[in-house]
């Protein structure tokens, strides 16, 4: 037990060791006091309630070290992630890279950059900061230390192009610490849509500690694609706070399939009434993986409607969690929810924990939500045999389709497809 | 084609079927006929392969094979297809991809090419006219907010894209309204060669007055008690099952 501790402290000083980000102005004091109040942090104990069924003892066994020196990429290395006809902004381990990028300059409306260039803007300082909990998660203060650079995406108008904002972490010689960063302020009837991705190269060891923060002003509308396909043997730490204004919408399908171990919190409140949400989310684990999926939906404020389908699949000896809160306040009359949590488990080894949790504190509302666990339907695997699929083939189709009902509302065609790919990747190289 | 020979089989420790014997020939239609629990649709489930009924003595030839020393897979590949009594949903798998999923694996069994989509989309437009089916049915997901009418028209659909040898249609008409019943019938007729044989198992004789079969055989207590020609079924029809149990 000491020396798991000591793994754990030691591990937590290791990145308290990180590199000092030179920043100017407003920024600088923000980051100092980050710091500081990690300082008092630590990682998260299973002592914590959100914390308690997930096991971070891996993430402990490496020292993270802050990048240094970052890797020239190119485009040829992450062709296969491109989306044609995109506004794309690239990070490499964490700082910005201009040469792979494709910003919006030629549409009007749209600001999408790298936020230190823009630090200058006082939209950025408005909003930078000020909706991710950095005071009371370690992670989040960690990030807000040490994140190298991040995207600024500022929406006006409607945009037609997918807003892709691409995270590529590399093979490094030693396993290295990464905090991307996003930033999106939707203004009053503005429309986007933003695919906020994760994606390692060549088998290295990380640790991507990412906080992004959405801000929709009113009747402001967001699909928001969240892609966690991180290097099987890197850690994901991600956290996602949004803030809903007055009849906005926002949509979001948040995808994890990477990582040794992974974890996502997403916390979206209504500020202003008659926001609608729509959350979707899918997790795809085997061998040891474990992805942890933890969602607050908080409605504040009258006539919030919030629709959640969340989808676990555990194969091998993996295990997913998903913890979905929806709190309904005093005030927030009228408001809609419904939540539900569907599980598949492929294999007598794999774990799946679900725990969706109500806090209701007026009448007039209507929430439903709930849960299944279940395995490969028999009888649809015996239909399938018996028209000529092998067993193997069969199980692949059944266990994708389950997953495709998530991924299939997303409006970019060419991105269901490569993620199709590697969900079948992925349930394929199980089956080995 | 099929030989069966003093076939015995359970579901979950319970022996159903009790010795049972038939043959089918290329260009035949067979009926088996019987009341609920005689056993006529354990006998088409052990013959497809499911994995709940287990056979427990006689045998089972179909093309020279040993029907059970194959998988179900195997079996389909062979040129058997069963039409399901009660056809499973599958959301998130079209229709028209699982059609050609099976199509090309059979494809690729017979040593033949496989079909690229839009290749594939020009022959299952063509089969569809068979059931009369609208083409919006094969962007659906399989059988998923079907009506029982339209689960029964897309077993046959299935049946015609895959051109089994020997089709087994496990009670195709219960649940049919009379429209219904006629489009499955007509379906199954055009499909009918003298190379291929089908194996209707039945309840009633309604289905017999659009399939006429060469044979109908009648299943009590798990084994076939009587063999007849078409004139059975409406012998049966007229008299009720009693008076072969009785014999029996």
């Amino acid at each position: 037990m000491a020396q798991k501790q000591g793994k754990r402290d030691q591990c937590f000083e290791q990145l308290l060791l990180g590199k000092t980000v030179e920043s100017v102005g407003w920024l600088k004091p923000l980051r100092a006091e980050a710091l500081n109040l990690a300082r008092a942090m630590n990682f998260p104990s299973n002592r914590n309630d959100d914390w308690r069924f997930t096991d971070l003892s891996a993430l402990y066994l490496h020292d993270f070290h802050p990048v240094v020196s970052f890797a020239k990429l190119t485009k040829a290395e992450i062709k296969e992630y491109v989306i044609s006809g995109a506004i794309r902004l690239v990070f490499v381990d964490g700082s910005y890279c201009a040469e792979l990028s494709d910003p919006a300059n030629t549409h009007e409306g749209v600001t999408v950059a790298s936020l230190l260039e823009r630090l200058g803007d006082p939209l950025v300082e408005g909003h930078f900061g000020k909706h991710a909990p950095y005071k009371q998660d370690a992670f989040v203060a960690l990030n807000t230390n040490f994140f190298e650079d991040g995207a600024w995406v500022h929406v006006a108008k409607e945009v037609a192009a997918p807003i892709h904002l691409l995270h590529v972490s590399t093979r490094r010689e030693v396993a290295s610490a990464i905090y991307p960063r996003n930033m999106v302020v939707m203004e009053p009837t503005s429309r986007a849509m933003v695919v906020e991705e994760y994606v390692g190269l060549d088998d290295g060891i990380y640790f991507s500690n990412a906080v992004t923060e959405v801000v929709l002003k009113e009747q402001a509308r967001l699909q928001h694609v969240r892609v966690q396909r991180e290097e099987k043997n890197a850690f994901h730490i991600g956290h996602c706070s949004v803030e809903a204004g007055k009849d906005s919408a926002y949509a979001a399908t948040s995808l994890a399939f990477g990582a040794r171990v992974s974890r996502h919190t997403l916390h979206v409140t209504q500020q202003g009434e008659g926001a609608e949400m729509q959350l979707d989310g899918l997790a795809l684990v085997a061998g040891r993986q474990i992805a942890d999926t933890h969602t607050v939906v908080n409605h504040a404020v009258p006539r919030g409607k919030s629709c959640q389908l969340h989808k676990c699949i555990a194969d091998g000896s993996a295990h997913a969690v998903f913890s979905g809160k929806v709190i309904v306040q005093e005030g927030a009359v009228g408001t809609d929810s419904t939540q539900s949590s569907r599980n598949l488990l492929l294999s007598d080894k794999a774990h799946i924990d679900t725990q969706p949790q109500l806090e209701i504190f007026n009448d007039d509302v209507s929430c439903k939500h709930g849960a299944t666990i279940g395995q490969i339907d028999e009888d649809a695997l015996f239909f399938l045999k018996s028209r000529g699929l092998t067993e193997e083939r069969a199980r692949n189709l059944l266990t994708h389709a389950f997953a495709a009902e998530i991924i299939v509302k997303i409006p970019v065609s060419s991105l269901v497809e490569t993620l199709g790919k590697t969900i079948l990747e992925r349930i394929n190289e199980v089956r080995k | 084609m099929l030989e069966v020979r003093n076939l015995r089989a359970e579901v979950g420790g319970v022996e159903i079927l009790k010795g049972v014997d038939l043959t089918v020939r290329t260009g035949e239609v067979h009926a088996i006929m019987g009341v609920n629990g005689s056993g006529k649709s354990t006998f088409s489930k052990v013959l497809a392969g499911h994995p709940d009924y287990h056979v427990t003595g006689g045998s089972a030839t179909f093309e020279g094979k040993d029907l059970f020393s194959l998988e179900p897979e195997e079996r389909a590949r062979a040129g058997l297809f069963l039409a399901f009594q009660y056809p499973v949903e599958i959301p998130g798998v079209s229709n028209s991809s699982l059609l050609r999923l099976a199509y090309n694996t059979l494809q690729t069994g017979r040593g033949q090419e496989e079909l690229d989509p839009l290749e594939f989309e020009d022959l299952v437009h063509q089969k569809i006219k068979v059931v009369e089916m609208d083409p919006s049915f094969l962007g659906r997901s399989v059988n998923e907010g079907f009506s029982g009418g339209e689960k029964k028209r897309n077993e046959i659909l299935q049946m015609a894209v895959l051109e089994p040898k020997l089709a087994i249609l496990d009670e195709t008409d219960s649940g049919l309204d009379i429209d219904a019943l006629r489009i499955v019938a007509n379906g199954v007729n055009s499909l009918l060669t003298p190379n291929n044989a089908v194996v209707m198992v039945t309840h009633y004789q309604r289905l017999l007055n659009y399939i006429v079969p060469d044979y109908v055989h009648v299943m009590d207590g798990g084994r076939i008690v009587r063999t007849g020609g078409k004139e059975l079924a409406l012998e049966l029809e007229a008299r009720g099952y009693d008076w072969l149990r009785a014999v029996a």
